[in-house]
């Protein structure tokens, strides 16, 4: 169990006996979740593995009557909106901190980096204040405000750009191209593969926020999905299971799917951050 | 006498980055630093004859903070350690294998990715004391129902299980990279010298692992210091039965948010934020160690 290949055949049996069962673990809870949004309500009070009638009422419920659908559009447009913001805003600053050269640089970096230090929670009461004073509660930029950019952004990607060599940023600059230019057409490419990771990293996180929008969100229209998930399965009273699971299944499986897809991509973004 | 020009190159340089941090600066004063040292002022907001320390030293006589405080030790010091175990077993036998390995670390990184919220609420419905699938699973064995989340002798536990079960991925999947990152030369020198497989285990793998166990450490410790949407979603804002499960988020969001107690809460958020602080800085003395590639 060293971390090189194991020639011997009964050591590769045993590992993948070890890491199906482990499979189990990890994929049981999601079969008994789709098992039981099938359900009518009436069966779940009698135990059953298989549903004895296979219904798709409780998706129609919540497609159809409640705001789930835009529960679910409101995250996407509220991560798709953060992620490009992000992706821009950082790589800007990580730009000018790594390849330009201005007095007080360092100290801006410092300033920045420092900001890392101080936990979300931390900010959200002030963050509350600053909502409220300006009317910004139960409004989109209420919710993402907080998120357009970031100190764990720019400090990986000025860390990457740091390794693009000097060389071909003087001879874009000799050729007379604005700091605007070099910045998109020659740094940004270079850095693709950071940014990608970025991107994963930053949209997933904000697909999943939780404290902040469930703080900053009052009606019931504007929740993002996991908000709006939790405040539906908690308000109701008999907490009708089917249904909850139902919601979530809705919500996993499309994410599932996505990361089956991208998982190349999603797996080294995250690899990347992990090493630097 | 020669007039220098006073847009000499690297003026203008310095005025183009000066324009490109413009709005980065005001956003990272306004929304990062402003409201840190905000936090800070109205920790000390206080009625009439209070002295301005009055929420710190409340806290020191709040039972339920006391116990927010060691439960959400108790969440670290469970859910760290064993997150970390766990990771690098996986991560040891996936990388072992000759074939597959991109299919164990698709899947077990799933839970990882899914929606916390969605997670917190299948388990709670799994732990169901009445019909869920686990307790359905004991009868079949004979073992009596537990309550799971409905004692506090087993609630904090169960949560910190499912918290267990998402990060566990993560780990294996950094591990692996840390893994992959180990130059082959370093075992075949090992194997060369008749190192048997524990041995270049603990004197080679696990050493050369130490920057990786750094990061996941560091990261897990801060995270889990944070616990939130797993105990909100599977006990309630009260963090019940009886504040066993209350974390110290969940009890700040309750008495600022539900209570409107933002000066106590923000009091605690302070504390929050020196107790992250004290220990990041102690892990990363005592985990960090260099190791000379001779």
């Amino acid at each position: 169990m060293v971390g090189t290949k194991t020639k011997s055949k009964t050591g590769q049996i045993i590992a993948h006996a070890i890491l199906m069962l482990g499979t189990i673990s990890v994929v049981f809870p999601f079969v008994w979740m789709i098992l039981t949004s099938f359900k009518p309500l009436s069966e779940i009070y009698e135990f059953s593995v298989f549903p004895k009638h296979w219904t798709l009422d409780n998706f129609k419920f919540l497609l159809e009557r409640t705001y789930f659908v835009r529960w679910f559009g409101n995250s996407v447009i509220l991560a798709v909106i953060v992620t490009i913001s992000e992706l821009f805003f950082n790589s800007l600053i990580a730009y000018a901190l790594a390849k330009m050269k201005f007095p007080g640089r360092n100290l801006i970096f410092i300033l920045i980096l420092s900001t890392l230090m101080v936990p979300t929670e931390m900010l959200v009461i002030p963050w509350y204040k600053l909502a409220s004073q300006f009317g910004w509660i139960d409004t989109y930029w209420g919710i993402i405000f907080p998120g357009l950019m970031s100190g764990f952004g720019v400090f990986l990607l000025r860390q990457f750009m740091l390794g693009i060599p000097n060389d071909l940023i003087d001879a874009a600059r000799i050729d007379g191209m604005s700091e605007f230019g070099i910045f998109w057409r020659v740094v940004l490419p270079q850095v693709k593969n950071a940014l990608s990771a970025l991107a994963v990293l930053v949209f997933l996180g904000n697909w999943n926020a939780y404290l902040w929008p469930v703080i900053a969100i009052n009606s019931d229209k504007l929740r993002t999905l996991p908000v709006g998930i939790s405040l539906f399965s908690a308000a109701d009273d008999g907490q009708q299971w089917t249904l909850i699971m139902a919601a979530s299944t809705l919500a996993v499986i499309p994410v599932i799917i996505v990361f089956f897809i991208f998982q190349r991509r999603i797996i080294e973004g995250i690899s990347i951050t992990g090493m630097k | 006498m020669e007039k220098k020009p006073f847009w000499t190159l690297q003026r203008k340089q310095a005025a183009v980055a000066y324009l490109f941090l413009l709005i980065p600066l005001i956003f990272f004063l306004a929304i990062r630093i402003y409201p840190a040292l905000d936090a800070f002022k109205t920790s000390f907001q206080v009625k009439g004859s209070q002295p301005f320390y009055y929420h710190y030293q409340a806290m020191l006589s709040d039972k339920v903070f006391s116990k927010a405080l060691i439960n959400t030790i108790l969440y670290v010091v469970i859910t760290v350690p064993l997150q970390m175990l766990i990771g690098l077993g996986l991560a040891l036998l996936i990388q072992s294998l000759n074939k597959g390995r991109g299919i164990y670390r698709f899947i077990y990184f799933i839970p990882y990715v899914t929606s916390a919220v969605a997670v917190s609420w299948i388990w709670r419905w799994m732990y169901f004391k009445d019909l869920g699938v686990f307790n359905e699973i004991l009868k079949f064995f004979g073992i009596p129902a537990q309550p799971f989340l409905t004692h506090p002798s087993q609630a904090l536990i169960s949560i910190a299980a499912v918290i267990i079960w998402q990060a566990v991925g993560f780990n294996m999947l950094i591990f692996l990279a840390g893994l992959e990152a180990i130059p082959k030369l370093y075992y075949e020198a090992s194997a060369i010298d008749g190192a048997n497989r524990r041995r270049t285990f603990f004197h080679i793998t696990l050493p050369l692992l130490n920057p990786t166990i750094v990061f996941l450490a560091v990261t897990g410790v801060i995270n889990s210091l944070q616990t939130f949407t797993q105990v909100l979603n599977m006990a309630g804002a009260q963090g019940g039965p009886l504040n066993s499960t209350k974390s110290l988020v969940v009890y700040i969001y309750n008495k600022a948010f539900l209570n409107f107690n933002m000066p106590y809460g923000a009091a605690m958020t302070v504390v929050l934020f020196l107790l992250i602080l004290m220990i990041t800085i102690i892990q990363i003395k005592f985990l960090s160690r260099s190791y000379e590639h001779s």
